[in-house]
């Protein structure tokens, strides 16, 4: 598609800026994911030819780590904490009201392309669980109030 | 001129510390009073966050929690003289900080995070002054003298680690510290990588002279954005500072910045150095150790955060001074993490010795939800549920160790009566099933074998049926324990072996004496 060769600058800048720091993957497809969003299909060659490794590794790095997107996101990500000290204050229940809320599992993205939900696992707001981090902003002490106001201003936002 | 202090650190933020400083910030302008904000770190007392702090003659004034509404009447009262509902008196005199041994955590809720002023003034660079005027065996001496043990977990004796990268012949060594804090339940990096990030840098500065290091990774996990941009802005800070080159020999220790990626098993130290190298987080076997054969296949002192953090305090103060605090082979300090159900959550700095009990009840003041206490995980998810009947077990690594429990990282989560600990035994093997980086058996297949033995145990009605699925589970956790090549999946076991001992009825099993 022609848009997609429109991400071809960018990824060549961010290979020129960084193929020579030792164990430079990581750091690129940091940068590259900012940049774009997500790591596109189109990157993957030219990662590996300026590392000099083999399609295969690049894919498997970065289907390894969570973090890596291969499409782009919504607009917004939720992701809730799931782990032991949210659980003990009432995270699956917040769970369930997402799910039943916006009609999704756990890993789902909205119809609109507003919201896409994705569990964690801790945050470090573990002394005022339940928490939850949405676009890069964490919030705490989380109530079903609070968190069903949190996903209606990112769909109010969408059918603006 | 009023002069506050609120907090900067994300958890404080969290809970609206932001909106709390822009609400002062408004009312006094709309007033014409001069005020000044100070955004220092935090002091670790969450469950009063957003804490404010009123500079006056006797110190510190504490007001907190404060919500953005209630700033109106907090300037009228701070007018006055102070007199307020939320007022909590000398921040120092509250009894849940008083009580604290405050060493790594010194400056917590006093500093800015990114003042080289501040950290000077409260006593930074004394340990590093020191140890660049040291032969580097000398300080390898009083870092073993002190007693130090990796805080990341494994609590293995530091100034072994230390002397086996010193006598390594290599050209280039490294210093890596793993600031990949994914246990559930703790915070402690994430707090000091936020509030006192010169601290760690001191710390690696003072590794890299003493190993003869001369390059330093802080990998820190995606989850903690604040922390990677208060330890970038920190490491360019005490750069252009001359820090980074404290002898003078022109030749100047990097520094550099990692992030990982949502990995849990690259807290693992030899998944994260792949990790670093650009790989897969996929652990290795040991031998050969990182300490010979780390990074890039070098030398490699790898530390937790609060490991290297302590290093500065041991040089500045003496090997003696750190050593006094503690109790048998578990020396020093460990700032414990409140976390979960519990009524004061927050960070609670003491000398090892203490019980669970004195933490959890009286530093926790028990549940939050004020219903009867359940169990608590210590050490994160790898960490054992302790009932409370093990809760006058002194923190210890050995006294632990002994109870089939571990310290780990000092995280502490709290459970109320409520908590399903077969619904927490299924999880802990859900998320070694989803996190596993793969390589070893037991691992990879035993965490999805087991999520399936605990739903078919729970599901049967058949008391016979339902002890036979709890042996094999059992075995099991045995053969993860054993047979695994890392902690992940060998300490899996402990949070699921732990539930199934002391919370039988959870898991539809009626026999009381499993619970001895």
């Amino acid at each position: 598609m022609p848009e997609e060769t429109l991400d071809l600058p960018l990824i060549q800048r961010v290979l020129d800026n960084h193929k020579e720091v030792p164990g430079a993957l990581l750091p690129i497809l940091h940068a590259i994911q900012q940049g774009l969003g997500h790591v596109p299909d189109e990157a993957v060659p030219e990662i590996a030819h300026a590392l000099n490794l083999s399609l295969a590794e690049v894919r498997g790095v970065i289907s390894f780590y969570h973090d890596f997107r291969t499409s782009p996101p919504a607009r917004h990500t939720l992701r809730l904490c799931r782990a032991e000290s949210c659980q003990s204050r009432g995270a699956e229940a917040l769970a369930a009201q997402l799910r039943e809320q916006l009609g999704l599992d756990d890993h789902g993205t909205t119809a609109d392309g507003a919201l896409s939900l994705r569990p964690v696992y801790c945050l470090g707001a573990c002394a005022c669980s339940p928490a939850l981090e949405l676009d890069g902003q964490v919030h705490a002490r989380l109530t079903p109030e609070r968190l069903q106001a949190l996903v209606k201003s990112c769909r109010v936002e969408a059918g603006a | 001129m009023i002069k506050l202090c609120i907090s900067c650190d994300s958890l404080a933020r969290a809970v609206g510390a932001d909106q709390v400083a822009e609400a002062f910030e408004r009312e006094a302008a709309q007033r014409q009073l001069p005020l000044q904000i100070q955004r220092t770190s935090s002091r670790g007392l969450y469950w009063l966050e957003p804490l404010l702090e009123l500079e006056s003659a006797e110190g510190r004034l504490g007001f907190g929690p404060v919500m953005p509404e209630d700033v109106p009447g907090l300037l009228e009262a701070l007018d006055k003289g102070g007199e307020h509902p939320l007022a909590l008196g000398p921040v120092e005199q509250i009894p849940y900080l008083k009580t604290q041994q405050r060493l790594l955590f010194a400056r917590a809720g006093i500093t800015r995070p990114l003042s080289l002023d501040d950290y000077q003034a409260h006593g930074g660079f004394e340990g590093l002054r020191k140890a660049a005027l040291m032969d580097g065996d000398a300080v390898v001496a009083a870092v073993l003298d002190s007693g130090l043990r990796g805080r990341g977990g494994a609590a293995f004796p530091a100034g072994i680690k230390w002397r086996t990268v010193r006598q390594a012949p290599a050209g280039q060594k490294y210093i890596v510290c793993n600031a990949d804090e994914g246990d559930s339940g703790t915070f402690a990096d994430r707090m000091l990588m936020e509030g006192d990030p010169f601290l760690l840098i001191e710390g690696m500065i003072i590794a890299g002279l003493a190993v003869g290091a001369s390059k330093g990774y802080i990998y820190v996990r995606s989850e903690y954005p604040d922390a990677i941009r208060v330890l970038n802005e920190a490491v360019m800070l005490a750069r252009e500072a001359g820090y980074l080159d404290v002898t003078g020999s022109g030749v100047a220790f990097e520094l550099e910045v990692r992030v990982g990626a949502g990995a849990y098993i690259c807290g693992e130290e030899t998944a994260l150095l792949e990790s670093i190298e650009g790989k897969r987080g996929i652990v290795r076997a040991k031998p050969p150790l990182p300490a010979l054969e780390g990074l890039f296949g070098q030398p490699t002192l790898v530390h937790n955060v609060l490991t290297l953090a302590s290093v500065p305090i041991i040089l500045a103060k003496g090997a003696a001074f750190y050593r006094d605090f503690g109790m048998g082979r578990s020396l020093g300090t460990l700032p414990f993490q409140l976390a979960g159900n519990v009524r004061q959550g927050g960070l609670v700095e003491r000398a090892f010795g203490l019980t669970l009990r004195e933490l959890v009840e009286g530093y926790g003041g028990g549940t939050a939800s004020g219903r009867p206490l359940k169990a608590a995980q210590v050490g994160g998810p790898l960490g054992a549920w302790v009932p409370p009947s093990q809760f006058d077990t002194p923190l210890d690594y050995e006294a632990f160790a002994a109870i089939g429990a571990m310290i780990g990282h000092g995280g502490v989560v709290v459970a109320d009566d409520t908590l399903n600990m077969a619904g927490m035994a299924r999880f802990a093997l859900q998320f070694c099933a989803e996190e596993s980086c793969g390589k070893c058996t037991p691992c990879r297949i035993g965490s999805t074998r087991g999520m399936e033995v605990v739903d078919r145990l729970i599901a049967s009605s058949d008391p016979a049926a339902r002890e036979d699925q709890a042996h094999l589970l059992r075995d099991l956790c045995d053969t993860m324990q054993y047979g695994s090549l890392c902690a992940m999946g060998g300490m899996t076991a402990y949070p699921v072996a732990s539930a199934l001992k002391h919370f039988p009825a959870d898991f539809g099993l009626a026999s009381p004496e499993a619970a001895q």
